[in-house]
């Protein structure tokens, strides 16, 4: 089992993911460059979060032609895990592999807290170690995080169950007053509807040992382990 | 200045125009052994400047105490350097960007973390974190600050907090903490002083010294513009007039994508081992940085600017030389290697080129296409330029009488009231609103963030250790007293390291005066020297480096004099950095005091309490009033308490710490309360003094700190060992309400949710955000 943290000019949460997973989590984990088209026979790849491109034109915009998105396209079509965090959602909505766009924060400013967000549903990659319900405190940070989509794309995922997180108050309300950025239904994160691609606003890589104050995010890159080790047995 | 052109023939009046005068003038042509070309006076211009030269400052800088043994590398490079063990160092430096700030708010504060980030890269350190010290005119209309004036420091603060954050944000370094303080005489003037750290291996700092004859010079990162012609020179070392709002042009424009794509690139180019020495191009751009170089290396070095990229045509050199266009290096390679590093820079998509060579002989030589532009001996300009040792006037006594002072309330007044007023004021309120603009957790390192502890904290993930950092400086005092508000703002900053459980090590200082042709700003700067550098000496943290902002006026008024003093401090077990949080109900709260007297016995005069108190943040919030003395300093105190709460943090016998600053005791109680979950305090205190000195005196040499009843006799042995006065003042409480009784009275008395809603939304109400 290998892990790909792909390296855009401009990610700034690259060494994090590594981090993470290489460190804290102690799997094997490598950086990708983004010209490469090689993805080093990696069994999931992360796109980190950062200002790849330096957000300009559109956050994701630029990042999505990279030469690497094309093999990730590819490897996302096989089937390959992909998950996409912050930077890394919006490039993948932007390269289509996710639906809906990113807007900027309801409150037009940059925001850096801890928020909670709900684990929605557990019948994903991402999410199958978690318990439905579960409540985690995960920070985010960014400016491009109000989520959006017309309603029948909002339909469809609801219907094929691909909202893996919502933001909701510490007490578990997903109202107004648990989102933090304007986020349609409150969304924190989706799937896709083949459930192999997820992004999500919030950084699991930054909630991964208690001196950080929240160990929370753990559950998404456990989620992958089990995932990909239960794939491996499969085909065993 | 209009733009220049070579043909040119400079006279007495073209450098009197350029603000060099008639003694410098002479001294130029004395160098040169002639008249200076319109390019080698605009050169001279900007190295000769005060910003870049420190001609007022340097004769009073020497008295700085700089070496001690983790001193690695003290002032003179691009940041200083100590050693942090693990064969490990840490390069740090503060710097101002304050008159960039206020003409283009948001563009100014960019800059201002941009440059002081590349000062640690080009050392070869990795940036880890940023703080900022932030001081800004009234938000809120009163007495001293009309509707409109408030509503421009409001635009400026939001296009600096803006700024700040758009920066470390992209860049991807945490911003983690620093503060924002607000004073009427930051309204023409605010301060934006920005404080970079980052790590590096003991044996891969590189410095700015061009060594080895015939070893390319490389020019790298944005191309060169027309921004910033003339930034060190016209904005940074004048001060204001009603003019100032044209001079918008000279600001720098940032982008911070461009640097973090330097920042890896310059970093990965080092690893190669071709790269021979490097710096910044910042203040006075390839001026600056080719005669630095060559005259740190005992060099000369030769360029062609015709191989310089250029963002536009028709650029003459004069323009090209002090251009200071952001986000360039430049950068001298071991000949024949230079390919190596070319090809780093290729893979990070950036311009690296060839522009020139080391040469013996210490000649700057700047040719345009082939015909010489200028040529001047690279040691005389750097290093040799015009000294002063300005007059220094001290003005006449401030003749005070106690109607001048606060007037105590009777006792037994139920303070309340006053006490939401206080937390309310921008200076002591959250500045979560602030904060939670910049990223303080990428890198995944930040153990303390803002508000969290007295200092910020970031781990080193290779060690057990971790660094903290504090910011302060006290304008107030400072104006009241330079000396003595120098030093507290020294032993604030150390103090506040302490108690996050660090030991603190070394400065930087950021000294924001104004105009130094001024006898009575020389006055306050020459004292505010002594000040600092009498604290650093006392608590063991030597200056290794910093900046000096004179000319911090606009229309004739200065500001404050506000030396900014960041401290840098080591935590051998990063598990055990201490926050501001009560932790548990019941836990014992005390006042550790450095100070013989024990807290609350105060025998000294109630006028002379009325005149220390009026210098305090609730003289000015609750009586308007900005007078008298700052409290005296005991620098033997400070230490004392500062070792003694190192050893309390390395005991773990404390749950949480809180130094007393700003509001004094009754706030340091109210932000313990703030930082918890839920919880409140029931303290009962006593003693001659007024109740207000009590609660809201900002003596020096004091910190709370909760503690498990068993672990008091533990807490009170090590108080009793370092000579500190421990008074158990109080408890932890489960009932979320501060009740403070003074003589038995009960003074403050409220639901800590009543007393935390003004301080947490006081910002956002006054900038009118919901």
């Amino acid at each position: 089992m290998k892990f790909g943290v792909v390296v855009f000019p401009g990610s700034n949460c690259d060494h994090d993911a590594f981090h993470a997973i290489g460190h804290v989590l102690q799997k094997p984990v490598e950086f990708i460059w983004h010209q490469s088209e090689d993805l080093h026979h990696c069994d999931a790849i992360i796109l980190p979060g950062g200002f790849s491109y330096g957000d300009y034109l559109r956050t994701g915009a630029i990042a999505r032609f990279s030469p690497v998105m094309k093999s990730v396209e590819r490897f996302a079509g096989c089937g390959g895990l992909v998950l996409g965090i912050c930077n890394g959602f919006q490039i993948l909505l932007e390269a289509g592999l996710l639906p809906g766009a990113m807007m900027r924060n309801s409150g037009l400013r940059f925001i850096c807290k801890h928020v909670h967000i709900r684990v929605e549903n557990t019948n994903s990659p991402f999410t199958c170690a978690a318990q439905q319900g579960q409540i985690l405190t995960i920070p985010i940070a960014h400016s491009d995080g109000n989520y959006t989509c017309d309603e029948a794309t909002l339909k469809a995922l609801e219907k094929n169950q691909q909202i893996l997180f919502r933001y909701t108050t510490a007490g578990g309300k997903d109202d107004a007053a648990g989102n933090p950025n304007g986020s349609v239904v409150n969304i924190a994160g989706i799937c896709n509807r083949a459930r192999n691609v997820a992004g999500l606003m919030p950084h699991p890589e930054r909630a991964v040992e208690q001196m950080l104050d929240s160990k929370d995010g753990l559950v998404v890159f456990r989620s992958m382990i089990e995932a990909l080790v239960g794939a491996a047995k499969a085909t065993a | 200045m209009a733009t220049a052109q070579t043909e040119i023939t400079v006279t007495p009046e073209i450098a009197a125009e350029h603000g060099i005068t008639p003694e410098e003038y002479a001294r130029i042509q004395q160098i040169l052994g002639r008249v200076p070309n319109i390019t080698e006076l605009g050169i001279f211009t900007v190295m000769w400047s005060e910003h870049c030269s420190y001609k007022s400052s340097k004769v009073h800088l020497k008295r700085l105490p700089t070496r001690g043994k983790l001193v690695v590398q003290g002032p003179g490079e691009n940041a200083g350097v100590v050693d942090i063990g693990d064969r490990l160092v840490a390069a740090f430096k503060i710097e101002s960007h304050n008159h960039p700030s206020y003409v283009e708010p948001f563009q100014g504060a960019t800059t201002g973390v941009g440059g002081i980030l590349r000062d640690i890269f080009t050392m070869g350190a990795r940036p880890i974190a940023v703080l900022d010290s932030l001081r800004f005119g009234e938000i809120t209309a009163s007495a001293t600050t009309s509707e409109e004036d408030a509503a421009n420091n409001r635009r400026i603060l939001d296009g600096v907090v803006r700024g700040v954050g758009s920066y470390g944000n992209c860049f991807g370094v945490p911003t983690i903490g620093g503060e924002v303080a607000f004073e009427p005489c930051y309204a023409q003037n605010p301060l934006v002083n920005a404080l970079a750290l980052g790590i590096a291996r003991k044996e891969e700092i590189f410095l700015a010294k061009a060594k080895g004859i015939g070893n390319p010079v490389i020019y790298v990162g944005a191309k060169t513009g027309r921004d910033g012609i003339h930034g060190a020179s016209l904005l940074a070392s004048a001060e204001f007039t009603e003019e100032s709002q044209q001079k918008r042009p000279n600001v720098q424009v940032g982008d911070p994508f461009m640097e973090k794509l330097l920042l890896e690139a310059c970093l990965e180019a080092m690893k190669t081992g071709a790269v021979v020495a490097i710096q910044d191009m910042g203040a006075a751009g390839l001026t600056c940085s080719t005669c630095e170089m060559a005259s740190r290396g005992g060099t000369g070095i030769e360029i062609d600017l015709a191989k310089v990229p250029q963002r536009e045509t028709g650029m003459s050199p004069y323009e090209i030389m002090l251009s200071e266009s952001q986000e360039r290096m430049l950068l001298v390679a071991e000949k024949g290697r230079e390919h190596e590093v070319l090809a780093v820079f290729k893979k990070w998509g950036l311009d690296a080129t060839v522009v020139g060579g080391v040469t013996d002989g210490g000649l700057l030589v700047v040719k345009d296409h082939g015909r010489m532009a200028a040529q001047i001996p690279a040691h005389p300009l750097a290093e040799e330029g015009p000294v002063y040792n300005r007059p220094i006037a001290e003005p006449a006594p401030r003749k005070e009488t106690e109607k001048d002072w606060y007037t105590f309330v009777a006792e037994g007044a139920n303070l309340t009231a006053n006490f939401q007023k206080l937390l309310a004021a921008p200076t002591i309120a959250s500045k979560r609103w602030v904060t939670e603009q910049y990223d303080s957790m990428v890198r995944t390192n930040t153990l303390a963030g803002p508000g969290t502890s007295d200092a910020a904290v970031v781990r080193i993930k290779e060690t057990k250790r971790a660094l903290a950092l504090a910011t302060d400086g006290n304008g107030r005092w400072c104006q009241l007293n330079p000396k003595v508000g120098a030093m507290h703002a020294v032993a604030e900053a150390a103090r506040n390291v302490a108690t996050s459980g660090a030991r603190p090590i070394a400065a930087t200082n950021c000294l924001n005066f104004g105009s130094p042709e001024k006898p009575e700003v020389m006055w306050q700067f020459s004292q505010a020297i002594d000040g600092v550098g009498e604290a650093c000496v006392a608590l063991g943290t030597p200056i290794t480096g910093g900046n000096v902002s004179f000319y911090n006026e606009t229309l004739g008024k200065s500001i404050y004099p506000t030396p900014v003093i960041g401290i840098l401090g080591i935590l051998e077990d990063a598990a055990k950095v201490l926050k501001v949080g009560f932790k548990h109900a019941v836990d014992v709260i005390l006042l550790l005091d450095g100070a013989t007297l024990p807290t609350g016995a105060q025998q000294a005069a109630p006028l002379h309490q009325a005149r220390e108190f009026s210098s305090s943040e609730y003289a000015k919030t609750i009586g308007g009033i900005v007078a008298g003395e700052p409290p005296a300093i005991d620098l033997h105190a400070e230490k004392r308490l500062i070792d003694a709460m190192l050893a309390l943090a390395e005991a773990g016998t404390v749950r949480s710490a809180h130094d007393l600053s700003d509001g004094g005791l009754a706030v340091a109680l109210a932000e313990s309360c703030f930082a918890s979950d839920g919880l409140g305090a029931s303290v009962e205190l006593s003693g001659d003094a007024t109740a207000e000195f009590a609660l809201f005196g900002e003596r020096g040499a004091r910190v709370i700190v909760s503690v498990a009843a068993e672990q008091v006799a533990a807490v009170l042995g090590t108080a009793r060992q370092y000579g500190l006065g421990a008074l158990q003042i109080g408890k932890v409480t489960d009932d979320n309400s501060l009740r403070i009784q003074y003589k038995g009275v009960a003074v403050i008395s409220a639901p800590v949710p009543t007393l935390m809603d003004p301080w947490a939304h006081s910002l956002e109400r006054n900038l009118k955000i919901q």
